[in-house]
């Protein structure tokens, strides 16, 4: 029963980095690329779940929901991009903060307008309800694979599109040298608008992919933001290939851990000492993950060179 | 005149490419060995080694006999390395007093001092003052140092780094961006400090270098391929192919 | 960049009006604005001591609640063990948030730029997570002050208007003691660094002993605020120390306009009295807070004081 229940958590695990990369992806662009901190990248993914859930009420289709929150989300993302955040790109990083602090504020409270502060529930579509056995006597939610599966699917065609295209070329020469990059005659606003508005689309899809198994509601994206943000910063800012590791590592770490560190403990300690340490070391061992990488390795895992 | 400072079998690569291959040189006390080479001969990196911003990958240098190679940029300093940048390298916010006070500050070690206004210390003042008079900015003590034109900030810099008392200096390119006059009061300034300080000097105007120094190596692509005295080195048939002759 | 009399004399006109509030608050209701003003104050410590590390030092440290949020809980465990002393209390408080800071700092301050602001985060959430994993000290919920706090065995801060003139004071003696060391030669050093550290290594000096001292002041000073805070609100939590909390620190330094000092007390004003008044105006303020910070950051470089003194300055 015990190896069920770490291979439930473990893809419980998978999941949750998976999400976590699709947020991740464009915070590293955005940032690499750019220089740019956006506190904001976490709003934007909360809007693709409230997006998700008004396409789905409207259609009745998740599906159709899904697709429409797409470019909801990658609009929203260039709304904000032209009006607000193009004008911070060679400002100091924490005007950068300043700024999309007040976004933040503004969405959460936005949505809250729209939609109502009680928490929002979107069903799962008919054709991946239920759950499917993957091992003998072992069954797994099938919405929850898909998830997965679709993540993987969008982390290959992100590898594709930035390690064969010639957009995915000029992504990765900007994230080492920006100026360089203009110097060659690159429209390098353009190419940061395409860059900001994917990375918004992707965030809006891992809050569209997740609408129906967490609830939707006000603030969703601030915790998995500073998540995500360990997940860059882990991973090396700038780099897809670390954003894809760092994240599963993440997921992997925080659902273990709050899984099972106080049983873990309890093989050192007596057990009520065992679960006190327990609750208290879990949520904080991707934290201390984060302090050690960087105490080790001040850049990150992969540092893109600049 | 006895070894100051001695380089021995420095090696360093980026990646594939080699910025410094096998290079053994040394400067006496009073001297001025002057590096010449074309672009990306490995100068800079050469210097950066000596001061400490780059670590190299074999080889020793010696102050004095101790071997410095590892250790953090601001020992050296307080060691007696100064140096000065090919890219001006100031505090634009603080004014050129200031900037030289700091240097003074340094050198006296005592900076954890919490109180007391730093500006009003007649004797950090009084030495920062002597030295920017050496390079002819006394008249510009108060003007904020990102303000001053080009060849000011150069001269500035050498004033901040004569100000730390060193036992060695570290030029790169003092003249470089420099116009007719401001280039022409540079090395007249260098002529005065010649002899008083070791220095090692790296430039690309070939009048000057051949007008101040002492001993004149030649680097390309990491390796010194020449080195003697000026007018041998500017004879020199390899030296001539291989580097003056593209630039005469 | 000369400002007119009135940008020079903005500190002052600060203090005159943080002396006189608690005379023209009898006029109206008193405790209510007694408390807000105090709350500004701490917060304005708070947000001077992150000034001296973020606006002077260059670092910018995104776990500065924790400290807060450590002195707090310097009064609270202690009153909870019946030690009432307030000095007793201040001792533990400063001692507890400057070891944590030169603990934490030393190996932050092994990181830069980006990374430094991410690694003071996870020691935020290190300390937020420890507290509320604290089920003795009352964990999540926190833990309410009911011992009365005493000096020498005389109860203290039981009148309003002392405890306001209490912070009151430390205010006024956190901006002297900030603005002594920004200008002495440690301050010195500590500007040069932040200015081109290359340069200043390049004299003799290293950056991260002058940096890592300032994080560990800057720690005390904060644990200072934590310390009123928990007088004044009779509460200690783990609510005090989030990295939301950490992130409005940042934004009071940098909408006053850091590296000034009265900046941070004008930031950490703004912020908590418009929150304040926004609220009191329509629920959902947030809708027009959030893009009074966006407006700020687009067109008011230097934050609120840099504003002023463009106004002033014609500059």
């Amino acid at each position: 029963m015990y190896a069920t229940l770490i291979l439930v958590q473990t893809l419980n695990g998978l999941q949750l980095g998976i999400i976590l990369f699709l947020i991740a992806a464009g915070l590293t662009l955005v940032f690499g690329v750019m220089d740019f901190i956006n506190l904001a990248h976490g709003v934007q993914y909360m809007l693709g779940a409230y997006f998700a859930y008004e396409f789905t009420t409207l259609t009745g289709s998740f599906t159709l929901g899904l697709l429409m929150a797409l470019p909801a989300a990658l609009l929203a993302g260039l709304v904000l991009e032209a009006f607000i955040f193009r004008h911070l790109y060679d400002r100091d990083h924490l005007e950068q903060v300043l700024a999309t602090f007040g976004v933040i504020l503004f969405l959460n409270q936005g949505v809250k307008v729209v939609w109502g502060a009680s928490p929002l529930f979107v069903p799962v579509p008919d054709w991946l309800q239920g759950s499917i056995e993957i091992l003998p006597g072992f069954f797994y939610p099938i919405y929850r694979l898909a998830i997965i599966a679709a993540g993987l699917g969008v982390a290959a065609l992100l590898y594709f599109l930035v390690n064969h295209t010639r957009a995915g070329m000029l992504v990765r020469a900007g994230a080492s040298n920006a100026t360089m990059v203009a110097a060659l005659g690159v429209d390098i606003r353009f190419l940061f608008m395409i860059v900001f508005g994917f990375g918004a689309m992707l965030a809006g899809f891992a809050g569209a992919m997740v609408a129906p198994i967490l609830s939707v509601e006000p603030g969703m994206g601030d915790n998995l933001l500073i998540l995500a943000f360990v997940v860059i910063v882990i991973g090396g800012i700038g780099s897809i290939r670390g954003a894809f590791i760092a994240a599963l590592l993440i997921g992997l770490v925080d659902t273990l851990g709050r899984g099972f560190s106080t049983d873990l403990l309890r093989l050192v300690m007596d057990p009520s000492a065992a679960s006190q340490t327990g609750r208290a070391i879990a949520p904080m061992l991707t934290y201390i993950l984060m302090a050690l990488v960087l105490v080790f390795r001040p850049s990150g895992l992969f540092p893109v060179k600049k | 005149m006895s070894t100051l400072l001695r380089i021995e079998n420095l090696h360093k690569s980026f990646g594939a490419l080699r910025v410094t291959d096998d290079v053994t040189l040394d400067v006496a006390e009073g001297e001025l060995h002057a590096v010449i080479g074309p672009n990306g001969a490995g100068k800079t990196t050469l210097i950066h080694q000596i001061s400490g911003l780059v670590a190299p990958d074999s080889g020793r240098i010696l102050l004095d006999g101790a071997d410095i190679a590892l250790l953090p940029p601001h020992k050296r300093a307080t060691m007696g390395v100064a140096r000065t940048f090919q890219i001006t390298s100031i505090l634009p916010g603080f004014s050129a007093l200031e900037n030289v006070a700091l240097a003074v500050q340094a050198r006296e070690g005592s900076s954890f001092r919490f109180f007391g206004d730093p500006t009003r210390e007649e004797r950090l003042n009084a030495q920062a003052l002597e030295n920017l008079a050496i390079v002819n900015l006394a008249g510009r003590a108060d003007i904020p140092a990102g303000e001053l034109s080009h060849g000011e900030k150069r001269q500035l810099e050498l004033a901040i780094a004569l100000a730390t008392r060193p036992r060695i200096l570290l030029l790169d390119e003092p003249l470089a961006g420099t116009g007719r006059e401001e280039s022409e009061r540079v090395v007249a300034t260098l002529q005065a400090l010649k002899g008083r300080y070791a220095i090692l000097l790296i430039e690309h105007d070939m009048d000057a270098v051949f007008a101040l120094a002492d001993r004149v190596s030649v680097l390309v692509y990491g390796a010194v391929v020449a080195s003697g005295a000026p007018d041998a080195v500017r004879a020199d048939p390899e030296v001539r192919r291989a580097y003056l002759g593209e630039e005469v | 960049m000369r400002g007119s009399v009135a940008v020079r004399a903005l500190p002052y006109l600060l203090f005159v009006f943080f002396a006189i509030t608690p005379a023209l608050a009898q006029f109206g209701a008193e405790g209510y604005i007694l408390s807000l003003v105090m709350r500004v104050m701490i917060f304005a410590i708070a947000a001077m001591s992150l000034d001296l590390i973020l606006g002077y030092g260059a670092m910018v440290s995104f776990g500065h609640a924790a400290f807060l949020g450590i002195g707090a809980y310097g009064v609270g465990i202690l009153m909870s063990h019946a030690v009432t002393n307030v000095l007793a209390q201040l001792v533990a408080a400063v001692a507890a948030s400057a070891l944590f800071a030169l603990v934490t700092g030393a190996l932050c301050l092994r990181t830069k730029g980006v990374y430094f602001i991410m690694i003071t985060l996870a020691f935020g959430q290190m300390a937020f997570f420890f507290f509320v994993s604290l089920g003795v000290y009352g964990g999540d919920d926190g833990l309410t002050l009911r011992a009365t706090p005493t000096l020498f065995g005389t109860p203290v801060f039981e009148n309003t208007r002392v405890l306001y003139y209490v912070i009151f004071a430390a205010m006024l003696g956190v901006y002297l003691l900030l603005r002594a060391i920004v200008a002495s030669r440690f301050g010195r050093v500590l500007r040069g660094a932040r200015e081109n550290p290359v340069r200043m290594q390049a004299i003799g000096f290293d950056p991260y002993r002058f940096q890592l001292a300032a994080y560990v002041i800057a720690g005390a000073i904060c644990g200072v605020g934590g310390f009123l805070l928990a007088h004044q609100t009779e509460f200690v939590s783990p609510a005090f120390m989030t990295w939301q909390r950490s992130g409005e620190l940042i934004v009071m330094v940098v909408l006053g306009g850091m590296g000034s000092l009265h900046g941070a007390i004008l930031g950490a004003a703004a912020f908590i009295i418009l929150e304040e008044v926004l609220a009191r105006i329509t629920e959902d303020w947030k809708l027009i807070f959030g893009p009074f910070l966006v407006l700020v950051a687009l067109f008011a470089r230097g934050g609120l004081v840099g504003f002023l003194r463009r106004l002033g300055g014609r500059r």
